[in-house]
């Protein structure tokens, strides 16, 4: 695989995503969240603070979500269905140089985006900071703008790049919309896979239990990835557990890329 | 000399079918070279196999048996892919990239430099009329102008061997005329052009062979002349001022003539008159020559002709 290709056309689909009028809508809502978080925290009695930090967390979370899939899924699903991959793949490029590129150019948009978003989230956190008498600040756990909270942003962005990894893999081989609905559905499962690994305390020693734990291994943990709780209470986030999660989030993120290069290699473009 | 293309009993097979897929032949046993410096039209109708021939050369898809191969190496050879172009049936790029930053990111891709890129990138989209369009995004282009790109597009890395699927598709009469002019350059620069279409007139002007192919078989390939049936047929001459009792003696020898406009006829001969004699001696009733022409056997002809055969020997098969 060469470098040089896989910038390329890691950098052309961040040009056309980066354009997508979806991603504006998307990103500006977002925005907008994150803005209207600080009126919402006016409206409570000394969480404030703790509003603003979840809400703008939450609102990354989701809007970054939508874009990681409805991008992710738009801008590969389309080059097959438009067949704008017959031109590209006549030239002098590999199947996989083309998946691994998309994949390079998704995680790309999705880190500029998240990038606006917090830096935006940063301003109303220190607006608040700096327009709160020190009487009020006091009271809080930890600064507005808590550096520490970059640790859930830089994990979120972890797991949104398993997000991209999957939606790439469902559309190397579902239509759009089933690749959208395999995502979401693994997204949401996975933020319960825990509970399946406990699930032999209900069905006792049957071989549904065996599946659950199949499935507890099988299924990305989504759940990982989410410290939100931790980081707006003021609690340290471990370098041991960042380490970890970011580990688990690269290999599961490469095994579905493997197996998007794997599919698409072999796929016939009807 | 090695062929610029070579083709061994290309056969595709696609699955149809939801519940219990059944194998559909969309190609069978394909066999044909083209040599360098040709322009070979691969014609047939819609559904005849000819943009799964373009797309088992270009790798799209894969073949359930034979092999192809282009400029003596296989079809999936990246090497090979540096030295060819390819234009797709109704090409369609990114909506939200200009057509010079869709040039420039291709070109990047042959592994030129970044003032490569965009020297190719500007010559072709001047020579393909879009000069002024260029930093216009590709979702705001008519289909022609697509079209146009299409072609830019194929031609970014001085292409040995050019693939045209249906060039003309999408484009005006104007447009048509440019693309032609174009297939010309190339031919006399020594470029090889594969070009599939089903609109004969372009491949009887341009093609040095064609190859005609219905219901997913060769039917038949060849040069115009070479091919069964392509000969001279009869002849046409033009006269005027032809006087009425030669025209009532004419049509008792039964020599058809069409009135055409002012005053001048048209006389259809068999291929065995002799077309002097009849000249020499309309010209001593008073009339005057205007033309003659040998009539052929039409592209057009031959192609119907072939098609109904192969869809008879197809029907007979099964």
């Amino acid at each position: 695989m060469s470098p040089k290709s896989l910038g390329r056309i890691a950098l052309a689909v961040f040009r056309e995503s980066v354009r997508e009028r979806v991603l504006y809508n998307l990103v500006g809502f977002a925005l907008l969240v994150i803005g209207a978080s600080y009126l919402i925290g006016q409206m409570t009695a000394g969480q404030d603070v703790k509003i603003i930090k979840d809400l703008g967390l939450s609102a990354m979370a989701i809007f970054g979500l939508f874009i990681a899939i409805f991008i992710g899924i738009g801008l590969v699903s389309k080059e097959i269905e438009r067949r704008s991959i017959y031109s590209l793949l006549a030239k002098p490029v590999r199947r996989s140089e083309l998946v691994v590129g998309k994949f390079l150019g998704l995680a790309l948009t999705v880190a500029i985006n998240l990038a606006v978003m917090t830096v935006v989230w940063y301003g109303v956190l220190a607006y608040m900071s700096w327009s709160e008498i020190d009487l009020v600040k006091k009271g809080w756990e930890a600064p507005a703008a808590d550096p520490r909270l970059l640790v859930a942003v830089y994990l979120l962005f972890v797991q949104l790049v398993l997000v991209i990894a999957l939606a790439l893999f469902f559309s190397t081989f579902a239509e759009p919309l089933w690749a959208t609905v395999f995502t979401f559905g693994l997204y949401v499962a996975g933020h319960f896979s825990a509970d399946l690994k406990h699930f032999d305390v209900i069905v006792g020693d049957s071989p549904v239990r065996y599946v659950t734990t199949g499935l507890y291994y099988l299924l990305p943990n989504m759940a990982t990835f989410d410290v939100k709780n931790a980081v707006v209470h003021a609690q340290l986030v471990p370098y041991g557990y960042v380490l970890t999660a970011t580990a688990y989030g690269a290999f599961y993120s490469l095994a579905l890329v493997a197996a998007a290069v794997l599919i698409f290699s072999k796929k016939d473009f009807k | 000399m090695t062929p610029a293309i070579d083709v061994e009993d290309l056969t595709k097979d696609y699955k149809v079918g939801f519940w219990r897929p059944r194998p559909y032949r969309a190609l069978d046993r394909l066999t044909l070279q083209v040599q360098p410096g040709e322009v070979f039209g691969f014609l047939g109708p819609n559904g005849a196999g000819k943009t799964t021939t373009l797309k088992l050369l270009m790798q799209l898809v894969f073949p359930t048996a034979g092999r192809a191969s282009i400029l003596g190496r296989p079809v999936g050879d990246l090497g090979v892919r540096q030295r060819i172009g390819y234009l797709p049936e109704n090409p369609y790029f990114y909506d939200n990239l200009t057509a010079e930053e869709l040039l420039e990111y291709f070109a990047s891709l042959f592994g030129y430099s970044r003032s490569d890129c965009q020297a190719r990138a500007s010559r072709l989209l001047d020579e393909v009329g879009l000069g002024a369009e260029r930093r216009m995004q590709l979702r705001k282009y008519s289909k022609g102008m697509v079209q146009r790109v299409g072609i830019a597009q194929s031609l970014l890395n001085d292409p040995e061997v050019l693939f045209l699927d249906e060039p003309m598709s999408g484009l005006d009469p104007l447009g048509r005329r440019d693309i032609r002019e174009l297939i010309l350059r190339l031919r006399e620069r020594g470029t090889t052009i594969f070009f599939s279409s089903h609109i004969l007139s372009d491949a009887e002007t341009l093609c040095s062979r064609v190859a005609i192919v219905a219901g997913g078989r060769l039917a038949t390939v060849g040069t115009l002349r070479d091919m069964s049936g392509f000969e001279v047929r009869g002849w046409e001459v033009v006269m005027t001022g032809v006087a009425s009792t030669v025209l009532a003696t004419l049509a008792s020898r039964g020599v058809k003539a069409t009135t055409v406009a002012d005053g001048r006829y048209t006389f259809d001969l068999p291929k065995d008159a002799s077309a002097e004699a009849f000249v020499a001696e309309m010209h001593a009733g008073g009339a005057r020559l205007v033309s003659v022409a040998p009539v052929h056997t039409t592209l057009e002809e031959i192609f119907v002709q072939q098609v109904h055969k192969a869809g008879s020997a197809r029907e007979g098969a099964l």
